[in-house]
């Protein structure tokens, strides 16, 4: 590596925050959600994804640097979220908390995308790796969570109190 | 029909026994058959109150009923009631052979004094007699308000493993194409579904691989948390026999507890492998590394039949003996030992059920049972064959027929081909079929349920108030007002007691109709006597039903054409035309005849198919396939186009998750695991069996198992009156001190309270193994796990005498234990016959058995 790539290393700053805020928010819809027993265990099993994500991260930042300010780069700030700090309550409520988390998610695969992307324009075959892995796990996790929503919506719109 | 004797012409009793008690001795005489010859037959019967075989007026053909093994059976009339059973010596699936459940427990429920013979309904808050006409009158007012009002997603219906084809395929057609809620499902989802989730994950579609046949030539047998002596009796005799004879088969048993089948492992020169409760999967990825890094697998056949084989590789990878060893709490020399029988075996026999099933990762787990296969290209042949168990007798059509949500025909939800070919069948618009996404399972139905968007509820032959998860949350769930439940049994048992309407239904050998077994054999089961008082066939129950609400196709006629089980077999038939489970072949006539008929049977195999896969291509054609298959750790939906994507053309996948810890860990307040089962004698909630005296009185009243290690340091002895707690509920039973492995403990979930003297669950007084299980199921199956929760025991008083135990099965004392054996079972009978007669499709056929030498073990004084 030559040159620090500023950009790159704001973009693993916010790959860290947006993949902290879904684990997080993983677990409060699923323990806000507990008497929905496979919403309860899968959330709980999927932010444990993410977080194991955090931890492949780390000597990523650790080269790179973690910038969650770059001198002249605002728009990652403005991109990050606020993840999900509590759960609405019913059928629908259920729903859209699921929709959450899918936005939140969907914020750290693109993100993922554009670290890949970045990653093999700087040859840095590590995070190469490190992004192949965690985009085939984000997928997972939205992929169950369309899944769920399928299956929820029809009652919840056309029937739940 | 059938005319009596059945002993084939020419055939003769080589030896026999009149007065076999069948309670002490389960398995019966030995007939020893050497590899590759053909199973002997012998023929046991059982008839009631000491009648002699001269006074039977007539045999009419059946299957039994009391597990999932499906032997063909005569049920015998006299004076117009059913006063016992005869096994049927030429039928492919038990050779003549019944065991203590199906000798014991087939009829007296018929004549039970407390049969339901009048409908039910509530009136203030009281279950009151009511006529046909005013109860279904009931029923149907409820579902036109719902419909009109909410919509067909207020409507869920709960079946049974327990029904026919005929009324499964009818109420299919009612739920799907009538009504068009995708909320059915059957108690199947407790016992088989992860059978049929594995079988689509791997071959792309449900449907046995193997046939019990393969006992007879296999070198190796591996029971995945399978207590075969307990579940299937019949089929263990057969393994007994092998084991008796030349050549016999190692056994390799996967079991928390030291089972007959560990026993028989021991014995074998095989492996037992007693891993800690819920860590399933990480011994099966062991089994699988040991596989690949020993080069056992058959690379060449894996790739040109298989897809999947690298990831595969990689995720086992990690799980070494030692590893597994230390997470499983087994010796990795035993891991290995096991590893390379299945390696270095010709051929192995691999048979699963509710130990994977219905424990941790079940999918996952059993999934890998199939890739070990898969790997050496182990099925198809003679003694190479998978059996993924089922735990009914008719699991197998619910499954087929789709009134477990499925749609029929093992047809994919998510095809729009396989929707259109439905729809076409029916004459209705294919938007009225639901296919919108995975049909809704049993444990969502309830929670639906609960909240109330599911409104009406029909629970048929079934009794998930015991049966069910988290028993206090079910029984709360059906007696609430939010939820107006149906159920139709034969029984008041403990779920119907909560029902707004009770509707009498008939029983076995009160009807006619089909059914089909693990092996995919299908038997007939005729009318052999009237139903007591008003009682209907669930069939006629169906179609009364039907009737009323008015259900029609798009040409305004009505949607359910037929009148007769004949005729609904023939719908049935019709709609299984061309997919995997064709039934096209066969008839009523037909399945008259000497044997049940496996399928498919068709133009192409006239008299059914012993075996599938015979050649190595599998239905995972996109359009053939019954799922584009899910995520094994998420449940998540493969879409067509990632199926597509894979273009599976005939190849069979390989699929491997890595091992997560059970969601319920042990701690300090809760440090045992806690584990449900059987025990031979019952079958279920007792419905049947308990009427039975010689079956209630060898396994009377709930009792739990505990390791003498644990026992010791609880300060517990046996038959000590014990409180076993979990997070969701307690129960008061004596303690066995028993076989588990040191930290675990089994109770048995046959005991309700329909016949509990005690106070019961609301005097604080349980005994419903299900107070203490968890709501919790596999992602993939939705099967629930009702084998990973922790508990803790604590002793409440000495006890009076022994646990209500048997101490011939897998609940039996330590070795050396002075605990009186448990007998009592009335006399039955058992004849060997010679020659052994010939079975259609049997791989042995024509040659020539040894004439059967075994003594009588166990014999009665």
């Amino acid at each position: 590596m030559t040159a620090k790539p500023t950009h790159l290393a704001t973009y693993v700053g916010l790959l860290h925050r947006s993949e902290q805020t879904l684990a997080e928010s993983f677990v409060t819809v699923g323990q806000g959600h507990q008497v929905e027993a496979d919403v309860y265990h899968t959330c709980q099993s999927l932010a444990k994804l993410s977080l194991a994500h955090l931890e492949k991260l780390t000597p990523v930042v650790a080269r790179y640097g973690e910038q969650r300010h770059g001198d002249d780069v605002e728009e990652p700030d403005r991109l990050h979220a606020d993840g999900v700090a509590e759960v609405r309550s019913g059928a629908v409520g259920l729903l859209r908390d699921l929709q959450d988390l899918y936005l939140l998610a969907t914020l750290v695969d693109t993100t993922w995308t554009v670290v890949y992307q970045a990653a093999q324009g700087a040859r840095d075959s590590e995070l190469m790796e490190i992004s192949q892995q965690c985009m085939g796990e984000t997928t997972k996790q939205l992929k169950w969570l369309q899944t769920r929503m399928k299956i929820s919506a029809p009652q919840a719109l056309l029937v739940a109190s | 029909m059938l005319p009596k004797p059945m002993h084939p012409a020419g055939h003769c009793m080589l030896e026999a026994d009149t007065a076999m008690d069948r309670i002490a001795d389960i398995w019966g005489q030995r007939t020893p058959h050497d590899r590759g010859t053909v199973w002997p037959a012998r023929v046991d019967s059982h008839l009631t109150d000491g009648i002699p075989e001269a006074e039977v007026d007539r045999w009419v053909v059946s299957a039994c009923l009391l597990c999932s093994n499906g032997c063909g059976c005569e049920i015998a009339v006299k004076d117009g009631r059913m006063v016992g059973i005869r096994g049927r010596a030429t039928d492919v699936i038990n050779h003549g052979r019944l065991g203590p459940k199906g000798l014991y427990g087939s009829t007296p429920f018929a004549s039970s004094a407390d049969r339901l013979t009048r409908p039910l309904v509530r009136d203030g808050g009281q279950l009151v007699p009511a006529s046909w006409e005013s109860a279904m009158g009931r029923v149907v007012e409820v579902s036109q308000r719902l419909l009109r009002e909410k919509g067909p997603l207020s409507h869920g219906f709960y079946t049974s493993g327990q029904l026919f084809a005929e009324e499964y395929y009818t109420l299919a057609v009612i739920g799907k194409a009538g009504i068009g809620t995708p909320h059915m499902d059957g108690n199947t989802r407790l016992c088989t579904a992860t059978a049929a989730a594995s079988m689509k994950e791997s071959f792309g579609c449900d449907g046995q691989p193997g046939s019990y046949t393969d006992i007879d030539s296999c070198d190796a047998i591996f029971l995945f948390g399978h207590n075969m002596p307990e579940t299937q009796t019949v089929l263990w005799m057969r393994v007994l026999d092998r084991l008796a004879g030349n050549q016999p088969p190692a056994i390799v048993c996967v079991d928390p507890r030291r089972t007959k089948v560990a026993e028989a492992a021991a014995a074998s020169g095989g492996v037992h492998l007693a891993p800690h409760p819920g860590t399933n999967l990480a011994l099966m990825n062991g089994l699988t590394r040991e596989l690949i890094v020993n080069g056992w697998h058959d690379q060449d056949w894996v790739s040109q039949h298989t897809l999947g084989f690298d990831d595969l590789a990689a995720a086992v990878e990690p799980y070494t003996p030692e590893h597994v060893g230390q997470i499983c709490g087994i010796d990795p020399a035993d891991l290995r030992a096991a590893a390379a029988i299945f390696g270095t075996s010709e051929r192995v026999l691999s048979t699963v059920l509710q130990g994977f099933y219905q424990s941790h990762q079940a999918t996952a787990a059993s999934v890998a049972v199939n890739n070990l296969h898969l790997l050496r290209g182990m099925l198809g042949r003679p003694g190479a064959g998978i059996l993924q168990m089922n735990g009914q007798p008719t699991a197998q059509n619910n499954r087929e027929c789709g009134a477990d949500g499925d749609l029929p025909g093992f047809r994919n939800w998510d095809n729009e081909k396989h929707v259109q070919e439905l729809a076409r069948l029916w004459n209705v618009d294919p938007l009225v079929i639901p296919h919108w996404a995975p049909p809704t399972h049993a444990m969502q139905m309830m929670r639906y349920a609960e909240q109330g968007s599911i409104g009406f509820l029909w629970i048929s032959a079934t009794n998930p108030a015991v049966s069910m998860p988290d028993s206090a949350r079910v029984r709360r769930i059906l007696g609430g007002e939010q939820c107006f439940v149906v159920v139709s049994d034969l029984f008041l048992t403990e779920t119907a007691r909560l029902a707004d309407v009770v509707l009498p239904a008939a029983g076995w050998g009160e009807k006619t109709g089909t059914f089909t077994n693990v092996s995919r054999t299908v038997h007939l089961s005729d009318k052999a006597v009237e139903p007591p008082g008003e009682a209907r066939s669930d069939l006629d129950i169906f179609l009364l039903y039907a009737e009323r609400m008015g259900f029609t196709n798009k040409d305004g006629a009505p949607l359910i054409s037929w009148r007769t089980p004949e005729e609904a077999f023939r719908a049935w038939q019709e709609c299984s035309r061309g997919r995997p489970v064709d039934y096209t072949g066969l008839s009523y006539d037909k399945l008259r005849g000497p044997t049940g008929i496996a399928w498919p049977c068709n133009a192409e195999a006239p008299e059914g198919t012993d075996r599938l896969y015979t050649e190595p291509v599998f239905p995972t054609d996109v359009d053939q396939c019954e799922s584009y298959g899910q995520d094994l750790t998420t449940g998540a939906s493969v879409t067509r186009e990632e199926y597509l994507a894979l273009n599976p053309a005939g190849r069979a996948f390989l699929k491997g998750a890595p091992y997560q810890p059970p969601h319920e860990q042990v701690s300090t307040e809760y440090p045992l695991l806690y584990s449900t089962g059987r025990t031979v004698y019952h079958f279920h909630t007792r419905t049947k069996t308990a009427r039975a005296r010689s079956l209630q009185d060898a396994a009377p009243d709930a009792w739990v198992e505990l390791s003498g290690t644990d026992a010791a340091e609880l300060g517990i002895a046996e038959g000590d009156l014990v409180a076993v707690e979990s997070p969701r509920g307690r129960i008061e039973v004596r303690a066995r001190i028993g076989r588990v492995r040191p930290g675990a403990v089994f109770a048995p979930f046959h005991y309700g309270y329909w016949d509990f003297e005690a106070a019961g669950p609301d005097g604080g007084q349980a005994r419903d193994a299900n107070e203490l299980t968890m709501t919790v199921w596999d992602p993939v199956s939705k099967q629930p796990y009702f084998k990973t929760a922790a508990c803790r025991v604590t002793k409440l008083r000495d006890g009076t005498g022994p646990a209500p135990a048997p101490t011939t099965t897998a609940s039996a004392p330590p070795d050396g234990s002075d605990l009186p054996p448990t007998s009592g079972g009335q006399p039955t009978s058992s004849e060997i016959l010679t020659p052994t007669p010939v079975y259609p499709n049997d791989p042995a056929a024509g040659t020539d058995a040894p004439a059967p030498t075994g003594t009588v073990a166990g014999s009665v004084e």
